[in-house]
């Protein structure tokens, strides 16, 4: 439901981020790391892209979307583990406090420009 | 040709956060952003909660909603100051981002103030995703709605310091499983602190008060130090 404003926070760092001296740059893949536990939804993220990237250097864009897996960490036995399940109870434990280590980016890592 | 970036989408919204927790911090204001899906009853139990710790605490709210000024009419009854942020007339933002905070809180006025409140917009999916700069997070779900939400949308309640099952009073009429519901919430988040409450009956609200002293105490003292 927000993904028009992460599309449009997305856009303006990778136009931010293309050099001034590339004459009419053209970005053909956008890398980013998204987590699991991210409240971002691909297919919506893509739909917005494609309606505010018209008419700039970053038209057609495809993304590329690397998922990062949701890593908890006990705090009370320090076991690490990783999760496809939202079920994040320490399995030693059973109820000491977690914190997640990773599963909420919303990152960009890198652009591909076209070659001219 | 690839050029390296490395940077957080909303890398924005928590520099904005940043600076609205030095300015909460600045003036001495315990910050609670308060979550849940629409009709959960969190503008009840606001308006219980508030009745019940001011004057002791002296308390500001608040309000976001895509419309109307219901919520905000609501709550200035219990003589806390209150103001409303409608994000749009025509279906706005689904969630209150940390730039529109800032904005409303100096508007609002923090330094007459223990505890401001942030209601935010009814919604278990996106507000969690925004840090508004705020001390604490509870989350409000109620009995109409299903035991397996908080499986549903782990990310909620996985960032909430404190939940709030409401409603209580309707148990006898349901087939709602209220262990059930606790049992989910701790599987998302182990040892989170759950109060079952009513705001309709205000059955339950002692513990739930005594916690958010307790984080308003906590905090005031650490900054009086």
């Amino acid at each position: 439901m927000h993904e028009m404003g992460i599309a449009e926070q997305l856009v303006k760092i990778a136009l931010d981020a293309i050099p001034d001296e590339i004459e009419n740059p053209r970005v053909e893949i956008l890398n980013l790391r998204i987590g699991k536990l991210a409240a971002v939804v691909e297919h919506s993220l893509t739909f917005c892209i494609e309606i505010i990237t018209k008419d700039t250097p970053l038209e057609n864009v495809k993304l590329s979307i690397e998922q990062v897996p949701v890593k908890i960490h006990c705090l009370t036995c320090h076991k690490e583990w990783e999760t496809d399940t939202p079920m994040f109870k320490c399995p030693d434990c059973k109820d000491g406090e977690v914190k997640m280590l990773t599963g909420r980016e919303i990152e960009i890592s890198s652009l591909e420009l076209a070659d001219n | 040709m690839e050029i390296n970036i490395q940077k957080r989408v909303l890398e924005k919204n928590e520099t904005e956060a940043d600076k609205n927790r030095a300015f909460f911090k600045n003036n001495k204001v315990f910050v609670l952003n308060m979550m849940s899906s629409p009709g959960s009853g969190k503008t009840e139990t606001l308006c219980k909660t508030l009745g019940k710790l001011m004057p002791e605490i002296r308390v500001g709210v608040i309000v976001g909603d895509v419309c109307t000024t219901n919520d905000a009419d609501r709550l200035e009854v219990t003589g806390a100051k209150v103001t409303q942020i409608n994000t749009d007339q025509f279906g706005g933002d689904c969630h209150l981002a940390a730039p529109l905070i800032d904005a409303s809180a100096r508007q609002l006025g923090c330094d007459d103030l223990d505890l401001l409140i942030v209601e935010n917009i009814g919604n278990l999916v996106c507000p969690a995703e925004f840090d508004i700069g705020e001390d604490a997070r509870a989350v409000v779900l109620s009995v109409t709605e299903g035991e397996d939400k908080p499986l549903k949308y782990p990310l909620m309640f996985q960032v909430a310091d404190a939940a709030i099952l409401n409603k209580i009073d309707l148990l006898p009429y349901l087939d709602f499983d209220a262990p059930l519901a606790v049992e989910n919430m701790k599987k998302v988040h182990p040892g989170i602190p759950v109060f079952e409450i009513s705001a309709k009956t205000e059955e339950g609200f002692d513990p739930w008060l005594e916690w958010l002293r307790t984080k308003v105490k906590e905090k005031l003292g650490i900054v009086t130090k």
